[in-house]
C-alpha cells in the first residue's frame, strides 16, 4: 500500500487569511470556510452517527460554533482539523442522546485485546467490488462499520476514509498518537474480519 | 519476528513509517508467513473499499449544501447581533 500519511507543511495555510477576514466580519470569508469544509464534516458526522438527518444538523451547529468561537482559534493547529474536532464531539453528543444519556466517548467498547492474532488463510477473491454490486455493497459496508464502538469508527473515518494524517486525527480527536495508532489497528482488524462474513475466499491454499 | 510483533507494526507498514532498522525484518516476515499476507490484503481492500465506497456515498447533493448553508450563515448573524 502506498504511504497515506500527509507532508508536513510549514508556510502559512491559505485558511489563515480566510479565518482572519472572518473574524473581522467579512461574511463570504467565512461562506467560503463553509464551501471548502461542509462535504467532509458531513460525511465524518454520517460516518459516526450513521444517520443522514443527524449529520445534517451536525454540519450546522458544527460551523455556528465554530463561528461563535473563531476567536478562540490560534491557528496552531489547522482550521480543518480544530473544525473536525467540533464536529467529531458534535457527533459524539448525538449519539449520546439519541441513546438515551447512555455514555458515549471516545473510549467506549474500545478497551479490547490489543494484538490478537486473526486467523485467517484465504484472500478475498474476486475483491469485494467484483462480488458485490454497488448497492449491495453499500448495504454491506454500513451494517459492517454501524458494528464498530463509536471511538472505533471516529479513528477509521478519519484517519483511513478521510485521509487525515496520524497527528492531525489525534488532535481531532484528543488522543496521543501511539492510542490513535492502537485503535486504528484494532478498528481495521475488526472491520476486516467483519467484512470477511461476506466475501468469498480462494480456495488455494485454505485449510 | 512473530506474528504478534508483526501485527503491532502493521498501521506503521501502512503508513509507510516503519523504523528502517525494522523494515527488513517486516518484509521478511511477510514473505515467509502467508498468513501475515492474507491479513494485509484483506485489510487493505477493507481500507480501500470504504475510501472509495463511502467518499461518493456520502455526497451531499448541492441543493442540501446550499440549503444548510444559507441555514448556517442565517444562524451565524443572528447568534453575532445577541
Amino acid at each position: 500500500m502506498t504511504a497515506i500519511q500527509s507532508p508536513a507543511t510549514e508556510e502559512i495555510h491559505p485558511d489563515v487569511a480566510l479565518v482572519e477576514r472572518a473574524k473581522a466580519g467579512d461574511e463570504a470569508a467565512f461562506e467560503q470556510l463553509i464551501r471548502q469544509y461542509d462535504r467532509q464534516i458531513f460525511r465524518i458526522a454520517r460516518h459516526i452517527t450513521q444517520n443522514k438527518e443527524d449529520a445534517e444538523d451536525i454540519v450546522q451547529d458544527t460551523f455556528l460554533k465554530a463561528y461563535q468561537k473563531l476567536e478562540q482559534f490560534q491557528g496552531n493547529s489547522k482550521f480543518y482539523t480544530w473544525l473536525v474536532r467540533i464536529a467529531v464531539n458534535e457527533s459524539l453528543m448525538r449519539l449520546r442522546k439519541r441513546r438515551n444519556s447512555k455514555t458515549v466517548s471516545m473510549d467506549e467498547d474500545v478497551q479490547t485485546e490489543d494484538g490478537s492474532v486473526p486467523r485467517d488463510f484465504a484472500d478475498w477473491t474476486p475483491n469485494p467490488e467484483q462480488q458485490y454490486g454497488q448497492g449491495e455493497l453499500g448495504d454491506i459496508l454500513r451494517k459492517t462499520i454501524q458494528g464498530l464502538p463509536p471511538g472505533f469508527r471516529s479513528v477509521f473515518t478519519l484517519r483511513d476514509v478521510e485521509n487525515l494524517s496520524t497527528e492531525e486525527t489525534a488532535e481531532a480527536l484528543g488522543l496521543s498518537v501511539p492510542a490513535v495508532k492502537s485503535r486504528l489497528l484494532r478498528a481495521r482488524l475488526q472491520l476486516r474480519e467483519r467484512l470477511s462474513r461476506y466475501m468469498k475466499v480462494k480456495d488455494e491454499g485454505a485449510k | 519476528m512473530t506474528c504478534t510483533e508483526f501485527l503491532a507494526k502493521m498501521t506503521d507498514y501502512f503508513d509507510g513509517t516503519v523504523d528502517a532498522s525494522l523494515l527488513e525484518e517486516v518484509k521478511a516476515h511477510l514473505c515467509e508467513c502467508s498468513h501475515c499476507e492474507v491479513v494485509v490484503n484483506t485489510t487493505q481492500q477493507t481500507i480501500q473499499v470504504y475510501r472509495d465506497h463511502q467518499i461518493y456515498e456520502y455526497e451531499m447533493p448541492e441543493s442540501l449544501r446550499d440549503r444548510l448553508r444559507t441555514a448556517i450563515m442565517e444562524k451565524c448573524r443572528g447568534s453575532r447581533c445577541k
